[in-house]
């Protein structure tokens, strides 16, 4: 398979970004891409593994080395296949997948992985752009009716499955465009929202149902759509936010993250957006709680923006340069990431702790911080407070993106009243079943908030059990 | 009553029995008979009891014996009334030893001699002393009487009346109730020849029958054999000589042999014999593949065919295109091969019916078989020379029989036919040729327009489904096999459940493992030995008595190639050539009624093959086509096997031929299996139909013709491979042998359809493999859209695929504990490991032991433990130097073992670093390339390993390719950077058992002080080889499981060759406890060691040291690329690359950890079970028990109980080593050597001596070699020092492993191995002063001399055998003639040949260069082409090198034809070939170019330097 010799001979590329000073004054995606012969050669690295480390890392199981092979060999078009064989939106993970596939590829034990996710990324544009991913309406249907609830990557991959395997599939949406989080959670700069629209015109060619600005347990209860079909699949992701009980929280200018992140996505959409409330980082002072990948779109959003300054803190420590002898090669590296919107301009802080907002006028102009210390202790983190070094950040725009807690519970969970687990997810079984009769859950709501790429991989779990249970045996 | 040969005890069958020996023959021309015959007969087999072999109690032999003629007189002296010559026959019988039972047998006897009509003279008491004979011998010693009876009746026919009297009695022995009657036994019954043969020792024969000491016995022949038995219970009756012949050998082939002669006694008919059925069956029961030949043998002399004609056709010499025989005499052996497989497997015979006596040899030649004739009439012939002294003034004629030729005296006539005579007889008995011409047809010959696609339309995806293709079969078996031609290759062994384990469904064919030779009979080199073999085959036989001759017999269609494409599939199906005809019987069962379904089909298949057989069919046609939602397909092997078995118990097999039309073969050991039980031709359709797409589709840039053609050749060289590895040559003998062994189908399942084949621990049955064709089926035929074929996982881990005990969790946890030290999370890693391994994923995971803990302290400390491991023999050269010396440092500093694996050492390593560590590997290995192995190398081991097979590839060669080659590595192997180094499969010098004792012997004589291993891979019947290497005194032995094995091989080898470890290690340890052996050798076992838990259950199943290769290569940073062969490893493990090899991140601390941590878990386990050390547990198999708790629904029918099986003997003997082998070698002479070279070797002062030697002084030189390299090392004494003049014949390997500074001298000639690992000695052979006979016609020296040397120089003045300087690289010869196979595998030296050469010169020589004086001008016919060129001796440079050689040998030697040449070099030189390694050429072009370079280099820098002067 492929060219053995491939990753001596060639060295790894990444298509790189564009230019800082340009790609700051627009939304337009950050990341290039490279040739096609590039490209290929870049496929020609993958060593087809006995061990494929990066097939077991990807949440999602993708066939990497089977399409960088067949990448390599200039067949896109079985690329596409053998890649949408274990990934129904390669597009996405391909934008803005963290790739745990690369962390554990074989050559990232030297630190130069091959450049899976980019790979994954040109075979399936290329697909697009030559016609190969074309509306293919299964050629028997079963008769049976899914209702998928959330149109989040697990709900879509849940649907898309389902609907290939011949059901009838109807995705309920409360928002006016699917996607959920993925079309407005994440930043255009990074998945351009036009992906998603293309993939959902293939999706709804192939017999989809789509209902959006509808939302369940709300606008139509929850047992009435159990009336209405056979089974039911929640995906309703866990859209309730981590608070910071400080003191000053109630002062203007703090606000979660994904409400801020959720507004510029509209607007650059064209949706409607509250202009009277409308959350701007322009000429403002920025600062964003919480360092992982929400912190990071809201770092990028406010550059865009046009704010003055903008400062990341997080509570853990810096993470390492290089992998530790505890996280070694094959597992996720847990070192310091530098985002393209890092990249932007952004000043970073580690262990700093939100002790409480001050302001004045009812709106915010400082966070209080205090630094602390973490150790181990029974072989799990403990922090404490650093005596005398509280101090203040200037910021006039605070955003909170502290993560996700659990799904919402109010509305339709607690209308049909499914179990919970302790986490305050919903409760499953080994086969995605809830605690109700023919109600199935999936994606972030069971698992908690994850990868798009988990949750596109729990969606698939899901329609392989609902299929199961509607009997079809038609999802391998 | 006692059985001698336990008949199945454990794991322990009696049918692995092998037995090796020496024979010889002595011969008074003129038919002169007397007792100085007999005596020079008895002191021939004394001189060779080397070859022989004792049991464990050191006095009983496995078997010898003796046959004469009868001595007529000597009876009537004693008072018998004996009628007048050939009227008289005699012979003795082994009886009861119950008195009643013995009289019983002697009425029945005497009544079937009533009942021919013969008279009865009397019974004679046969004077034996038994007082020398061991305990074992004699606890299984029969009543010995001799019968004398009469008849006035022509000799031929009484002759024949005594054959059936005996063939009679023995049946309804056999047939009848009495105790004892496995003791009734007639070793002979003739009018001519009388044996004398028993469970004795060569010097006991003698001894034991008084008559032989009798002076008044007197014969004109006396044939001999002694019996060394790998057979750990010799028996009596196994004995040989049998009625007609002595075997030195081993038929590989026996049980299809045996089948077919079963078979085909339905139609045999003889006048001469009367009613078969009074004296079937013709192969007697439960005796060995030689007694097996010889009852065929006889039955066909018995029926009138003559023996050199019934020898022929049994045994026949090769006969294709680089066979230099007659077409007349080809078309003979043609015409015979249509009705007679070959019994196949390497052989020499020597036989007799007292008038006639001669020997042969089978085609391959690897047996030794010299004779000497003298000037007053006697001839002997032996596997040895010397074995007779006779002044050199006396003798006529020395030789040796060739490869698949014959000699044969007639006493009567006093006159030697030689082969060619004889042949050109048989050859023109019958015209052949035109009967062949007349009646055959060759299927490639016919020409048809009807083109047949191969695609199938929309059906091809359900075909796709429901023969379970996955997606690797396809885009790696297929695509690779249509691409290149060749079987894709792998590394890192096999690391998958064993089907039976896997939850998943297979094809019927992954049950099945093949079988491989291994030391008692060598793998054939399918290769470079190319020219034996054949996968010709015939389809059609409508046959009929084969003891009649007639055309019609090849009434039949001829084929080259087994595996026939869609077109010329449809040409078989409509042949209608000769009235040919066939029936096409569709294999296909009801899906829904499962296994009810299957074995109604299979007997409704049966049935109708019957019916063609009874409408005169010529062939059935078994076909899977047309399979739909309602007719699953029967797995093909399943249906060709119960026709094949079904039709033979009907005695219906003979006459028609198995046709199969599949979908499911894909891969080589399909077809092999297939082949294996009875198929003549396959057609695999599916495989081309998947070519067809890959084509279509462009993954295959080939036209379909060629890619099919590719897929063809690849599955028939993969089929040449396989034969090979059992040592056969032709397919035709391979069909129906059944050379595998079943890993868990139910017995019933093997006793209906598989008989004959073994399967040891239960498993499926029908309902469990009619439920593996229907899962496949049932998706294939499922509603909705047919899937897309799956990414198995079975050569590469996926992650919905099948288990791999190495995955990504457990190599990341177990680097990440030992780069850590950490054992928390060792214990991590174990956990993982074992919960996997009782999955289960290998058979231990289904063992767990009884606990009876104690506490931790009592339980002997981690550093005693430590020294049971071993790392795996993987060589610096597979690996990298900084993988291979950490696992050298870390090993040695645990004082547990390293291995060098097969490349050699360097010296360097062999000094101490800086900070105390040694990068010196313990053990040293001696593989079949030999690369070096010098001397030095030798005497720096603590363990010196001879591997037999390896775990990744048994009873294959190694290769390291070219590009692994680079300075330092081609330095330590004696060979040239870049040059790809290729091992035998066999080792040269171990065809047999006794050759490996003698391996062992010069091994143990180089270096005493190091204990001599032999590894082993597990197989069927592996105990009973492992006895025997114990009795040819190896002090440890290893058992390799099939999983293990780190190297590169073909796919099919690392999946479907060898066993599980545990069947493998269990049976060697039952059976050598079983023969009190094991008391004598240490058990060391190695596959897919990973934890505590399994070095524990490996000790409790008899394992005492274990090897760990992956595990430790893991540790060392290896991530299971398995691209080990490409040169590529991304992390320096496996590559020689200097860029990769930078990113090796392992250090020996990691592997140090690593060993600790699995003796630390070991010792904590010992605690848990309750014992002190770990010596206590070793082969406790008792305290091993099923883990009830693990099911699943393949696994419910296995059954263990015989793997873990504790006999009554486990109680009574050692269950580990407790005692030294002994090595016999305080006497040899060496030790005389080493005496009188005292000055030499203390002064280094020259010394000068003169001995006598004889064929058992063996190894002579080696102990003073090894001696004088563990005084000086690399300072060598200078030339000339030792100088030994010797006179007489020396033994087996003279002057093996000698060193500079020694001469030897020889006046005589030698044995086989001569100069063997010639390390810088000088050797000189010249024929004896007085000797009158033509040395360069006369063969002085034997077989495979100069293997593996490295340096030093060899002079022989006279002719010299088969494989006459095989894988020398570096020593410099002469000689005057040599056999086939010469300089084979050469890497290195100069080897110049001033007389003919035989077949196959220079094959597989990469190295080195060859003078040929080629004064016939027809070399170009004898030598291989595949990697040489010949060119004149044109180059001055080469014209000196080679008058230099020529004249250095007429100094030492005084050889006439060097005088000659040396008189007119102008008219002898320009009659030399040149022959060069293209390869060698372009390396030394090359390195003259960089000289040239290096000297331009240097003219520059010097006219700089003038320049700035």
């Amino acid at each position: 398979m492929g060219d053995p010799k491939g990753f001596i001979k060639i060295k790894i590329k990444t298509a790189g970004n564009r230019q800082i000073h340009e790609r700051t004054r627009d939304y337009s995606e950050v990341e290039q891409t490279l040739n096609t012969e590039d490209r290929m050669l870049q496929a020609s690295r993958c060593m087809d593994c006995g061990i494929p480390f990066c097939h077991w890392g990807c949440p999602v199981d993708n066939l990497i080395p089977e399409w960088n092979d067949l990448l390599y060999r200039g067949d896109w078009k079985g690329a596409s296949e053998r890649l949408h064989s274990t990934n129904n939106f390669p597009e996405f993970t391909g934008r803005i997948c963290p790739a745990p596939c690369e962390h554990a590829c074989v050559l990232n034990i030297e630190g130069e992985p091959v450049t899976i996710r980019e790979n994954e990324a040109a075979i399936v544009e290329k697909a697009f752009a030559e016609g190969y991913i074309k509306p293919s309406p299964p050629p028997v249907r079963s008769g049976k009716r899914v209702a998928v609830i959330g149109s989040g990557p697990a709900g879509m991959a849940a649907a898309d499955q389902l609907n290939k395997a011949g059901h009838l599939v109807t995705l309920f949406e409360k928002d006016e465009k699917i996607g959920g989080l993925l079309r407005f959670g994440i930043p255009d700069f990074k998945l351009n929202k036009h992906t998603i629209d293309r993939r959902l015109a293939i999706m709804m060619a192939e017999g989809l149902e789509v209902k959006t600005g509808i939302e369940v347990g709300k606008d139509v209860s929850g047992k009435e759509i159990m009336g209405q079909y056979d089974t039911v699949c929640l995906a309703i992701g866990a859209m309730k936010p981590r608070d910071l009980s400080v003191e000053g929280r109630e002062l203007k200018g703090i606000h979660f993250a994904m409400d801020y992140l959720t507004q510029q996505n509209r607007v650059n959409y064209g949706l409607h957006a509250p202009y009277d409330n409308r959350i701007t980082a322009e000429g403002r002072k920025v600062l964003v709680i919480g360092g992982g990948d929400t912190g990071s779109d809201c770092v990028g959003t406010a550059i865009r923006q046009g704010a003055e300054h903008v400062t990341q803190i997080e509570i853990l420590p810096r993470p390492p340069e290089r992998r530790s002898p505890d996280n070694p090669w094959p597992y996720m590296g847990k070192t310091l990431k530098t985002s393209t919107s890092h990249e932007e301009g952004c000043e970073r802080m580690w262990n700093l702790s939100t002790v409480g907002f001050t302001g004045t006028q009812q709106r915010v102009t400082h966070a209080e911080v205090e630094e602390v210390g973490w150790e181990h202790v029974n072989g799990s983190l403990s922090m404490s407070p650093v005596p005398g070094t509280r101090h203040q950040i200037e910021a006039d725009l605070i955003l909170l993106a502290l993560g996700f807690l659990h799904p919402v519970h109010e509305g339709l969970l607690s209308e049909l009243g499914v179990t919970l687990n302790n986490r305050e997810n919903i409760k499953v079984d080994g086969h995605m079943a809830t605690s109700l009769d023919k109600v199935f859950a999936t994606g972030d709501a069971v698992n908690g908030a994850s990868l798009v790429v988990t949750a596109i991989a729990s969606g698939r779990r899901a329609a392989k059990r609902i299929d199961e249970y509607l009997q079809g045996g038609g999802i391998q | 009553m006692r059985k001698w040969r336990p008949e199945r005890t454990g794991l322990y069958r009696s049918e692995f029995e092998h037995d090796n020996c020496g024979i010889g023959f002595v011969v008074n021309l003129k038919g002169k008979r007397s007792h100085g015959i007999i005596q020079r007969g008895l002191e021939t087999l004394v001189n060779m009891k080397h070859r022989g072999a004792e049991g464990s109690d050191s006095k009983t032999g496995d078997g010898a014996g003796v046959m004469i003629q009868i001595p007529r007189d000597f009876y009537l002296i004693q008072g018998y009334s004996i009628p007048q010559e050939g009227q008289f026959g005699t012979g003795l019988v082994f009886l009861p030893r119950d008195p009643a039972e013995a009289r019983k047998c002697e009425e029945i006897l005497v009544q079937f001699v009533h009942d021919e009509g013969v008279e009865l003279i009397a019974f004679r008491d046969v004077p034996r002393d038994n007082g020398t004979i061991g305990d074992i011998a004699k606890k299984s010693e029969p009543l010995i009487r001799q019968i004398l009876l009469g008849a006035d009746l022509p000799r031929e026919e009484l002759e024949r009346k005594l054959y059936i009297i005996r063939k009679r009695a023995e049946k309804f022995v056999a047939a009848s109730g009495l105790k004892e009657k496995r003791y009734f036994y007639l070793p002979s019954l003739s009018t001519r020849v009388l044996v004398y043969k028993g469970m004795l020792t060569s010097e006991q024969l003698g001894e034991y029958f008084l008559d032989l000491q009798d002076s008044r016995i007197q014969s004109a022949i006396a044939l001999v054999h002694s019996r060394f038995s790998t057979n750990t219970f010799p028996s009596w009756d196994l004995a040989q000589p049998f009625r007609m012949l002595a075997h030195n050998g081993e038929i590989n082939t026996v049980k299809g042999n045996r089948f077919w002669m079963e078979a085909r006694e339905s139609i045999l008919k003889s006048d001469v014999l009367g009613d078969l059925n009074r004296i079937y069956p013709v192969i007697e029961p439960d005796k060995s593949d030689s007694a097996s030949l010889d009852n065929v043998l006889e039955f066909l002399v018995m029926s009138g065919k003559s023996l050199p004609y019934a020898m022929s056709i049994l045994i026949p010499e090769s006969w294709n295109e680089k066979n230099p025989i007659s077409p007349e005499l080809k078309a003979f052996y043609q015409y015979h091969s249509t009705f007679m497989e070959p019994w196949d497997g390497p052989a020499s015979l020597i036989f007799s019916d007292g008038r006639y006596i001669g020997g042969m040899l089978d085609r391959n030649g690897l047996r030794p078989s010299r004779y000497v004739v003298t000037k007053d009439d006697l001839m002997v012939m032996a596997s040895e020379a010397g074995v007779q002294q006779f002044p050199a003034e006396d003798i006529r004629e020395k030789g040796r029989l060739k490869p698949g030729k014959l000699i044969m005296v007639d006493v009567q006539e006093g006159k030697i036919y030689r082969d060619e005579e004889l042949k050109a007889q048989l050859a023109s008995a019958h015209p052949y040729m035109s009967w062949i011409k007349k009646n055959m047809v060759s299927l490639e010959e016919i020409q048809t327009g009807n083109i047949i696609p191969p695609g199938l339309g929309e059906e091809y995806n359900n075909y796709l489904n429901c023969f379970n293709y996955s997606r690797e079969d396809i885009e790696m078996i297929i695509k690779s096999m249509a691409e290149s031609a060749m079987e894709p290759i792998g590394s890192m062994g096999n690391d998958i459940p064993t089907t039976v384990l896997s939850k998943k469904p297979y094809r019927l064919f992954n049950y099945f493992k093949q079988l491989f030779a291994q030391v008692t009979n060598p793998p054939i080199d399918p290769i470079r030995e190319e020219m034996v073999m054949t996968l010709t085959g015939y389809l059609g036989s409508l046959q009929t008595n084969l003891l009649d001759k007639s055309p019609d017999h090849v009434k039949m269609v001829k084929f080259k190639s087994p595996v026939i494409n869609n077109t010329y599939f449809q040409v078989v199906k409509n042949l209608r050539y000769k009235g040919f005809s066939n029936s096409v019987i569709p294999i296909h069962f009801d899906a829904d009624e499962g296994a009810v379904g299957l074995e109604k089909a299979l007997d409704e298949i049966c049935r109708r093959a019957e019916q063609a057989v009874d409408e005169k069919n010529n062939y059935i046609i078994l076909t899977d086509r047309n399979i739909s939602r309602g007719k699953a397909p029967i797995p093909s092997l399943l249906a060709v096997s119960a026709v094949h078995h079904y039709l033979i118990e009907n005695r219906k097999r003979m006459q028609i031929d198995i046709v199969v039309e599949s979908a499911e073969p894909r891969e080589v050991m399909h077809f092999a299996l297939l082949f294996g039980y009875g198929a003549s031709i396959i057609n695999p359709y599916m495989s081309f139909a998947v070519i067809e797409q890959l084509v279509k589709k462009r993954v295959i840039q080939q036209d379909y013709d060629k890619a099919q053609e590719n897929y063809i050749h690849a599955v028939n060289k993969g089929l040449l491979k396989i034969l090979s590895k059992m040592g056969i040559s032709t397919l035709r003998s391979y069909r129906a042998a059944q050379i595998f062994e079943a890993v868990g189908i139910h017995p019933k399942v093997m006793d209906r359809y598989f008989k004959g084949t073994v399967s040891r621990i239960g498993g499926i049955g029908l309902e469990e493999i009619a439920e593996e064709v229907l899962i496949p089926h049932r998706r294939a035929f499922a509603s909705g859209e047919p899937p897309a074929v799956f990414s198995e996982g079975v050569y590469a881990y996926r992650k919905n695929g099948e288990h791999h005990a190495w995955n990504p969790e457990s190599v990341a946890l177990l680097q990440w504990s030992t780069r850590n030290n950490d054992y928390t999370k060792y214990k991590e890693y174990a956990a993982l490991v074992d919960r996997d391994t009782v999955r289960p994923g290998f058979l231990r995971g289904l063992l767990t032991y009884r606990r009876n803990p104690i506490p931790l302290e009592e339980v002997e400390p981690e550093e005693k433990i430590v020294r049971r491991f071993v790392t795996g023999a993987m060589s610096y050269g597979s690996i990298s130097r900084e993988a291979h010396e950490a696992l050298a440092i870390a090993m040695n500093r645990l004082k547990g073992r390293s291995n060098t694996g097969e490349g050699g050492e360097d010296p360097g390593r062999y000094q101490l670093l800086e900070n105390g560590d040694s990068t010196r590997s313990a053990i040293k290995q001696v593989a079949s390339g030999r690369f070096g192995v010098t001397t030095q190398y030798l005497v720096n081991a603590d363990e010196i390993q001879i591997k037999i097979a390896q775990g990744a590839k048994p009873g294959e060669g190694g290769q390291l390719p070219g590009h692994k080659v680079d300075r330092i590595i081609a330095k330590t192997r004696y060979s040239i950077p870049g040059i790809t180094l290729i091992s035998p499969p066999p080792h040269h010098d171990i065809y047999s058992i006794e050759d490996l004792a003698q391996l062992i012997f010069d091994l143990k004589n180089v270096n005493p002080d190091a204990k001599i291993s032999v590894k082993l891979v597990s197989e069927t019947g592996v105990g009973t080889i492992a006895a025997g290497v114990a009795k040819a005194s190896a002090d440890l032995v290893t058992i390799s499981g099939t999983e293990g094995g780190t190297g590169a091989s073909p796919a099919s080898s690392i999946k479907h060759a060898g066993l599980p470890l545990e069947i493998g290690l269990a049976e060697t340890q039952q059976t050598l406890v079983m023969n009190n052996l094991r008391r004598k050798v240490v058990l060391q076992a190695d596959g897919q060691m990973k934890t505590g838990r399994d070095v524990i259950i490996s000790g409790l199943l008899g394992a005492e040291e274990f090897g760990f290769a992956t595990s430790a290569l893991v540790v060392l940073g290896c991530v299971m690329m398995r691209k080990c062969h490409l040169n590529t490893c991304p992390v320096g493990v496996a590559t020689q690359d200097a860029g990769l090899r930078k990113r090796f991140r392992g250090k020996a601390d990691f592997v140090e950890n690593f060993f600790r941590f699995v003796a630390r878990e070991v010792r904590e386990y010992l605690a848990e079970l309750g014992f002190r050390c770990f010596d206590e547990i070793v082969g406790r198999s008792d305290l091993l028990m099923l883990d009830d708790s693990i099911s699943h629904w393949k696994i419910r029918n296995l059954d263990l109980s015989d793997m873990t099986a504790f006999f009554p003997a486990a109680r009574r003997f050692p269950l580990h080593k407790v005692e030294p082998q002994i090595h016999k070698i305080d006497d040899v002479l060496d030790r005389e050597l080493i005496e009188q070279s005292r000055d030499a070797l203390e002064e280094k002062k020259p010394v000068t001596m003169h001995l006598p030697i004889r064929n058992t002084d063996r190894t002579t030189g080696a102990m003073l070699s090894g001696m004088i390299t563990k005084k000086y090392g690399n300072q060598v004494l200078p030339e000339g020092t030792i100088r030994a003049r010797f006179a007489g014949s020396a033994g087996q390997s003279f002057g093996a492993f000698l060193v500079p500074g020694v001469e030897f001298y020889l006046e005589g000639e030698t044995n086989d191995y001569l100069g063997k690992g010639l390390s810088g000695g000088r050797i000189i052979v010249v024929p004896p002063p007085g000797s009158t006979f033509d040395p360069e016609r006369n063969i002085i020296i034997g077989n495979t001399v100069l293997y593996g040397a490295t340096s030093g120089e060899i002079f022989i003045s006279g002719v010299a055998g088969e494989r006459f300087a095989v894988r020398n690289s570096g020593a410099i010869a002469v000689v005057e003639g040599v056999g086939d196979h010469c300089c084979e595998y050469m890497t290195g030296g100069r080897v110049v040949v001033l007389g003919r050469t035989g077949r196959n010169f220079a094959a597989g020589m990469s190295g080195g260069i060859a003078y040929i004086f080629d004064e016939e001008g027809d070399f170009d016919y004898y030598c291989n082409m595949g990697m040489v060129e010949l060119s004149l001796v044109e180059e001055k440079h080469d014209r000196k090198e080679l008058t230099d050689l020529i004249s250095r040998h007429f100094e030492l030697t005084g050889s006439k034809i060097a005088e000659k040449i040396l008189v007119s070099p102008d008219l002898y030189i320009d009659r030399f070939i040149k022959v060069i390694p293209y390869e060698y050429r372009k390396v030394i072009e090359e390195r003259k170019l960089e000289e040239i370079r290096e000297k331009l280099a240097q003219v520059e820098k010097d006219v700089e330097m003038m320049g700035d002067g």
